[in-house]
C-alpha cells in the first residue's frame, strides 16, 4: 500500500473515523473530558493534563523524528511563527481555557459524555470562530505581519540539533514526572 | 478532595470499563496515535481549524454561502466535509463509547470546582462557558492552533510557534484560574 493515503479518499475518511475514535477514548480515559481535571491543572491541584501532554510530546516527538530520519515521512507540518499573533493568541487561549474548562478537542469529547455546559461553550466557540473570521482582514494587516519568522523549528533558531532537543525534552519530562510524583506523597506542598 | 486527583495514579489496566486510565499510558497512546497519523495520512492531529470551518458553515446557513466565500479567512479555509470533520465527529463517538462503558455519562450543568468558588447558578456557568468558548477559539485561531495542533502536534515537531504557545497559555490560564477560584462561596 502506498503511503500516505489521501485524506480525501474513502479510505482516508475511514482512517479519520478510526483515529478520531481512539483519540476520543484516550481523552475520556485520561479524564480530560472532566472540567475539574482541566481547571485543577491551572490550580496545581491535579497534574493529569501535564502528564498526558508531556508524555505525548516525548513519545510522539521521538517517533516522528525517527520516521523523518528513516525517510518514512516527507516533512514536518508546523505552523507559522508570527510573534504577535502567537503570543497574543496563546494568552487569550489560556484565559478561555480556564474559563470554559476545556480546549477545543476535549470540549468535543466532553459534549459526547453529556456535559451540558460543554455544549453551551461549543456554541461560544462557533461564535468566537465567526468573530475571528470577520476581523481577519484587520488582524492580518495589523497583527499577523509582526514578527514573522515563518515555519521554524527549535533546532533552526538555536545551535542545538533536533536530536539534542529531544533528549533535553525527554530527560526534562522524566525529571518533572519524578518531581511531581514525589510531591504527590505530600500534596500540601504543591 | 477530588478523588480523581493526581495523587493516586491508577494502575495499568486498559479496560474500557475503567473510568480512568493511567495518564502516562494515555499520553503514550496519543503520542503513538500521532505516529500513525503522520505515517498513514501525513496529517497531524488538530481540532480548532475544523471548528472554525464549522462556524463558517453555520454562518453560511444564516448569511448565505456567498458571504462566507467572500470572507478573507473562510476563503482560505473553506468549510467542507472532509477528513478533519470525520475526525472531529468520531472523537465524540470515541468519548461517548468510553464514557458509556466507563459509566461517566453526566448531564453536568455546573461542575464541582466552579460551584465551590462561583456558586451553583446555572445561568452564570452557561454564560461563562459561552464566553470562555468564544475567547478560546478566537485565541486558537490567532495563535494558529489549539492544545492539539500546537500543544501536542506542534511541540513534538519542535515548532518554535508551539513552544511559545504552550508556556504562554499556561501562564494566562494560571492567572485566570487564580482570579476565578479565589474565594469560596457559601452556596
Amino acid at each position: 500500500m502506498d503511503l500516505p493515503i489521501s485524506t480525501s479518499s474513502t479510505t482516508g475518511l475511514i482512517i479519520a473515523a478510526v483515529f478520531g475514535t481512539i483519540f476520543g477514548i484516550l481523552l475520556n480515559k485520561g479524564r480530560v473530558t472532566d472540567y475539574n481535571v482541566i481547571v485543577n491543572l491551572f490550580r496545581f491541584k491535579d497534574l493529569t493534563v501535564l502528564k498526558i501532554m508531556l508524555t505525548a510530546i516525548v513519545i510522539g516527538g521521538i517517533g516522528v523524528f525517527a520516521m523523518k530520519e528513516f525517510g518514512w515521512i516527507e516533512g514536518y507540518h508546523i505552523k507559522d511563527t508570527n510573534l504577535a499573533g502567537i503570543i497574543l493568541g496563546s494568552g487569550i487561549f489560556g484565559v478561555g481555557m480556564a474559563l470554559y474548562g476545556y480546549c477545543p478537542g476535549t470540549a468535543v469529547a466532553a459534549i459526547a459524555t453529556g456535559r451540558i455546559h460543554a455544549m453551551v461553550g461549543f456554541l461560544g466557540m462557533l461564535f468566537g470562530g465567526i468573530v475571528y473570521a470577520l476581523s481577519y482582514g484587520w488582524i492580518k494587516a495589523n497583527l499577523l505581519n509582526i514578527g514573522q519568522l515563518g515555519k521554524v523549528r527549535l533546532d533552526e533558531v538555536t545551535p542545538i540539533p533536533a536530536l539534542v532537543w529531544l533528549i533535553i525534552l525527554t530527560v526534562g519530562s522524566i525529571g518533572i514526572f519524578r518531581f511531581i510524583e514525589r510531591k504527590a506523597v505530600k500534596p500540601d506542598l504543591i | 478532595m477530588n478523588k480523581d486527583s493526581q495523587f493516586s495514579n491508577p494502575g495499568l489496566s486498559l479496560s474500557m470499563k475503567e473510568k480512568r486510565w493511567n495518564p502516562y499510558l494515555v499520553g503514550a497512546g496519543i503520542g503513538i496515535l500521532s505516529w500513525f497519523a503522520f505515517l498513514i495520512v501525513n496529517k497531524p492531529i488538530g481540532m480548532s481549524t475544523e471548528i472554525s470551518k464549522f462556524s463558517g458553515w453555520v454562518t453560511g446557513i444564516f448569511a448565505g454561502s456567498e458571504f462566507v466565500s467572500d470572507n478573507a479567512y473562510w476563503s482560505s479555509k473553506a468549510p467542507a466535509f472532509g477528513y478533519s470533520t470525520v475526525f472531529l465527529l468520531f472523537t465524540a463517538v470515541g468519548a461517548f463509547l468510553s464514557a458509556k462503558l466507563g459509566k461517566d455519562i453526566s448531564f453536568e450543568k455546573v461542575p464541582e470546582v466552579w460551584a465551590t468558588y462561583q456558586g451553583n447558578g446555572v445561568m452564570k456557568r452557561m454564560i461563562s462557558s459561552f464566553l470562555g468558548g468564544a475567547i478560546l477559539l478566537f485565541g486558537a485561531r490567532l495563535a494558529g492552533g489549539c492544545t492539539s495542533g500546537h500543544g501536542i502536534s506542534g511541540t513534538m515537531q519542535l515548532a518554535l510557534s508551539s513552544w511559545i504557545f504552550f508556556p504562554v497559555m499556561f501562564i494566562t490560564g494560571i492567572i485566570t484560574a487564580r482570579i476565578l477560584f479565589r474565594k469560596k462561596t457559601n452556596a
